[in-house]
């Protein structure tokens, strides 16, 4: 089995500056460092597969030597798919332990009045400068009528 | 048509999942759906433990009908199937005990809606893992069972869950890419990752590859199983979820990472010979986990530390390498996920009766309720082993194992080629072994008279060393007392302990089975040849 020295390189590098990464106190260091070594362990298994060939499509006149190992990208992508949804609740969870930091378990009761002004006052920009788009797209209509009326 | 049965102890608790996500905002529906998905499994798991053990082998099914090593294997062996019906039970138990304690709080704190469905997802998890015959599947199960766990324990989303879940979720994230990294070399040694081929492949390779590849797995699986010197993140992060979630995750989780590396040491690795690693750690266990439970005034962290603790004992039943010492070690195993699960419950009613889990803040608890006295009296007996109980009976069954195995006896049967450990370090861990569950019961009988003897009246101004030597909880919150207890928490505790004394009563046909069990595991073949009938290439 002959794998890719490159790619041996890549994971190794990744694990390396993901295990540093991931020793600092900060929570979305760790999990910046998490994502960085779980790269390195998908390349790493990647590399398992050996030789590369062609698409792992048996079919007729397709000698199965010449093919890549299929099982390897398999475990990859589930791997992948795994590390999105731990990292959407990770981030979830540092946000929240943010949101606790900050303000505290008051945090949830706090109504916020500047945002809520905040959010009326873009509702009406938007409203006002749709008006606006509207008007112009009209002017603009209505100008392309009047060129095609003289041509 | 069995065969059918398999797949569909995962499949049901994750359709169970999908369909309590849709109930979401009826309660009710959302409630029977978990109740009938739970048993229908533990049904299943029955009917196939009756097939596999008068069958003598097993069964192995190959998802989507693409052949082994290929496809997906799923192997259900007697072992399978008896970690499958107890967890399926408990599971159960502690299911009707949240929904009696979510119908008596309407809590604020814990969002019901999505509590049934992440705890079926969990349940998927652990039966998967139970039944993978491919290390790859395994992986998946056990990332099923820690997705939900994080969102378990952190429930609600208080200071102290968060601050609990990260140290939770940082480790197993951690002990996740050991575990695949651990998959991709073996892979890249052997070219599979089916158990059944491995076992053959595996024997094949240099000695000192196969020890990276086995230690590298086992220091996955410690992780999960909180083996000692991998066993700091369990005290600190299990007592601060709800009961529930404490009591299912104590008994169940770490129970998974045992079964794995029951696995590794009997199918994956039979040559490979750790017997002296495996009595070190179980002793280190043993008493590391001890000494942290006696300086703990709160009782939740009390158990999470003879938890850690007790694991060394199935360590130990493990490193001796004999048929006797894995069916003792499997005995050991149903009791511990009982004993430890009805534990965390009673604590539960503790904390909703007295205000508080730590004893400088709870007394006389048992005048005030009779009943709840004897809920906690009897696991706690049985968890510090004290004869008849079952906890005596499998430490009885571990150390006469140990003892077989280091006086030589020519009836120690042992597995495959792996011989047992040095004479006086098998004595020494049967000593450490006797010494934990005497200090156990100390800690346990302390809890008892200072929560439950004595008086309330007592309670101001209350001097002793006792209290003066033992730690509060980090940050230790006081809940409100409840004196209303719902009958359903009541009735769930109370049938768990009734299940735990099962266990003592038919203590003669279990541990019968359990050696059948383990008889199954002598040899790796016998694992090879469900899963490939026709040999293996």
């Amino acid at each position: 089995m002959t794998a890719s020295l490159t790619l041996v390189i890549v994971a190794a590098v990744l694990f390396g500056t993901g295990i540093t990464v991931m020793l600092e106190r900060s929570l979305t260091r760790v999990l910046i460092g998490f994502l960085l070594v779980g790269n390195g362990v998908n390349l790493f298994m990647f590399t398992m597969a050996g030789t590369p060939g062609l698409a792992p499509i048996l079919g007729e006149g397709v000698d199965a030597d010449a093919i890549s190992d299929p099982l390897p990208q398999a475990f990859v992508l589930t791997a992948i798919v795994i590390n999105l949804g731990i990292t959407a609740f990770m981030l979830a969870l540092i946000y929240r332990s943010w949101w606790l930091a900050q303000l505290g378990e008051r945090g949830d009761l706090i109504v916020d009045e500047d945002e809520m002004a905040e959010d009326a006052e873009e509702t009406a920009d938007l409203y006002r400068s749709s008006q606006e788009d509207d008007r112009a797209v009209q002017a603009v209509l209505e100008a392309s009528d009047e060129d095609g009326g003289r041509g | 048509m069995t065969n059918a049965l398999v797949p569909l102890m995962v499949l049901l608790p994750l359709l169970g999942a999908a369909v309590a996500l849709m109930l979401g905002r009826r309660q009710r529906a959302q409630m029977a759906v978990s109740t009938l998905v739970l048993a229908a499994v533990a049904a299943i798991a029955a009917v196939l433990l009756a097939q596999v053990d008068a069958s003598g082998s097993g069964i192995a099914v190959a998802v989507g009908a693409w052949p082994p090593p290929f496809g997906i294997v799923l192997v259900v062996d007697r072992l399978s199937a008896i970690m499958i019906i107890i967890s399926a039970l408990m599971l159960l138990g502690v299911l009707v005990y949240a929904v009696g304690q979510g119908i008596a709080d309407q809590h604020r704190e814990t969002p019901v809606s999505i509590f049934h469905p992440t705890y079926l997802i969990l349940s998927a998890g652990v039966f998967n893992a139970f039944i993978a015959g491919d290390l790859f599947n395994l992986y998946v199960g056990f990332e099923i069972l820690l997705s939900a766990s994080y969102v378990l324990l952190t429930l609600g989303g208080t200071g102290e869950r968060i601050r609990a879940g990260v140290t939770y979720i940082i480790v197993s994230l951690v002990s996740s890419l050991f575990f695949l990294s651990a998959i991709a070399l073996v892979y890249g040694a052997t070219g599979t990752a089916n158990i059944a081929q491995l076992s053959v492949r595996l024997a094949e390779l240099p000695q000192d590859i196969q020890l990276i590849l086995h230690l590298l797995l086992l220091i996955a699986f410690g992780i999960k199983a909180a083996v000692f010197p991998l066993s700091f993140w369990l005290p600190d992060s299990y007592p601060t979820a709800p009961a529930p979630v404490t009591a299912v995750f104590a008994g169940l989780l770490t129970k998974v990472g045992v079964y794995a590396i029951i696995r590794t040491e009997t199918v994956i690795f039979p040559e490979s010979d750790l017997s002296t690693l495996f009595l070190v750690i179980g002793g280190l266990t043993l008493a590391v986990g001890i000494l942290g439970a006696l300086t703990q005034a709160d009782i939740k962290r009390l158990l999470s530390f003879t938890l850690v603790s007790h694991i060394g004992y199935m360590i130990f039943g493990i490193g001796l390498a004999s048929i006797a010492g894995l069916a003792a070690t499997i005995y050991y195993v149903i009791h511990h996920i009982s004993v430890q699960t009805t534990l965390f419950l009673t604590t539960g009613l503790i904390e909703r009766f007295g205000g508080s889990t730590s004893i400088t803040r709870l007394g006389g608890l048992r005048r005030a309720s009779p009943m709840l006295a004897v809920l906690f009296f009897v696991p706690a007996m049985n968890l510090g082993g004290i004869p008849p109980f079952s906890g005596f009976l499998g430490k009885v069954g571990l150390f006469v194992a140990g003892a077989d195995a280091a006086g030589g006896t020519p009836a120690t049967e042992t597995l495959g080629t792996s011989s047992p450990g040095p004479d006086w370090l098998i004595w020494t861990v049967v000593a450490i072994g006797a010494a934990t569950s005497l200090v156990t019961l100390y800690a346990l009988a302390r809890f008892w008279n200072l929560a439950f003897w004595r008086p309330k009246a007592e309670l101001e101004g209350y001097r002793s060393r006792i209290i003066d030597s033992v730690q509060e909880a980090p940050a230790g919150a006081t809940v409100v007392a409840t004196r209303t207890t719902p009958v359903l928490m009541l009735a769930a505790t109370a049938s768990l302990v009734a299940l735990t004394i099962a266990l003592t009563v038919f203590a003669g046909p279990l541990f019968e089975l359990s050696g059948r069990a383990a008889e199954n595991l002598r040899d790796a073949s016998v694992y090879v040849s469900i899963v490939f009938p026709g040999g293996v290439s």
